[in-house]
């Protein structure tokens, strides 16, 4: 289980980016009742501390909100969840296409290897 | 709060701790890390209460450190120190019986959450099991400080990540503030607020370990590696 973090970056950052894309894959929906800190720190084993950081920092960026004494709560907000979701997306294939051009593909070499790959694979993941 | 003020310890002639200060705060988990004799265990000891400093001060939420401080200290020794003969059920009602502060509901808690069973007798235990009970007994108790020196020691993965989720369960880290002494650095990577290093009985660096990896990009273990050069 510890092995889902890297343990030299900020483990409260990893751990936001895995509940946004929880959140995006709608396994966690809008108007959702986030797991308790404590419930959230056992299941991945992380300092509660953390686990908390990591709730404040989503919900500075508006993804989640607390409500007092009632929990942090997935935002209904669709505005804010779809940018998120294109930001998300944007910085993975900004990564894919810096890897691409450093091995010196041009874009229409990688168009044409993404359709072709996207044919061979169907939905299921790669 | 734990502060130690220019602590020294000598046993005879050799050093154990050379002017020590070190302050650690309620509401966090905190490493002591350090190779084999370089001063873990008698810092713990030196505020628990069961040692006490040649030189400099102990002190635990202000109150000089004595053996009545094992009224607001929970220690687990890295010894097997409980009676052999007794059961699990019967280890509980004798902790309960000794410290006012012991919560037996809460001690039932974590069994269960162990998947102990109150009926064993402790000689007939699994040394991963003894290890559980000892977790057990220690976070029980509502008290601000709880030492723990070696919890991990010579068990098994699948024991040690137990002891890793019943921490994270039951310390109540509003209230507490746990230290706990360890070689398993990976073990303890992603559940420690801070961790401090100890080499030859002097303190040689204490951070906030999500810092660490945020401006060093380093694990604890590369930055142990670093600082034990």
């Amino acid at each position: 289980m510890a092995d889902i973090f890297h343990s030299s970056q900020p483990i409260y950052q990893q751990l936001a980016e895995r509940m946004k894309k929880q959140i995006i894959r709608g396994e966690l929906a809008p108007g959702d009742k986030l797991p308790s800190v404590r419930e959230t720190g056992i299941e991945v084993s992380v300092n509660p501390n953390t686990v908390q950081r990591t709730y404040r920092e989503l919900e500075s960026m508006h993804i989640v909100e607390s409500r007092r004494g009632q929990g942090t709560f997935v935002t209904e907000n669709e505005e804010v969840l779809e940018s998120i979701r294109e930001e998300m997306k944007t910085e993975v294939m900004s990564t894919f296409f810096k890897g691409m051009h450093e091995m010196g593909y041009t874009n229409e070499e990688i168009k044409h290897g993404l359709i072709e790959f996207l044919n061979e694979k169907g939905e299921q993941d790669a | 709060m734990i502060t130690l003020t220019d602590v020294s310890k000598r046993y005879g002639t050799k050093k154990a701790l050379d002017h020590v200060n070190l302050e650690l705060t309620t509401g966090k988990l905190i490493g002591l890390v350090g190779e084999n004799g370089s001063g873990k265990s008698t810092t713990l000891k030196l505020i628990a209460g069961l040692n006490y400093p040649t030189n400099g001060e102990v002190r635990v939420d202000g109150e000089k450190v004595t053996r009545r401080i094992a009224d607001s200290v929970s220690y687990l020794s890295e010894l097997d120190e409980y009676y052999r003969f007794f059961t699990v059920k019967k280890s509980i009602e004798f902790q309960a019986s000794q410290f006012k502060d012991f919560d037996k509901e809460k001690a039932y808690d974590i069994l269960k959450f162990m998947k102990l069973d109150p009926n064993d007798k402790l000689k007939q235990l699994s040394k991963g099991n003894r290890g559980r009970l000892k977790i057990v007994l220690s976070l029980a108790r509502n008290v601000p400080v709880i030492l723990m020196d070696e919890p991990f020691s010579g068990l098994d993965p699948m024991v040690r990540n137990s002891i890793v989720k019943g921490l994270i369960s039951f310390i109540d880290l509003e209230k507490q503030l746990v230290l706990i002494t360890t070689h398993e650095i990976r073990e303890v990577e992603n559940i420690l607020d801070e961790v401090v290093a100890i080499k030859a009985g002097s303190i040689i660096g204490h951070h906030n370990v999500e810092e660490l990896r945020e401006q060093k990009q380093m694990s604890i273990v590369d930055w142990m590696t670093e600082v034990y050069e």
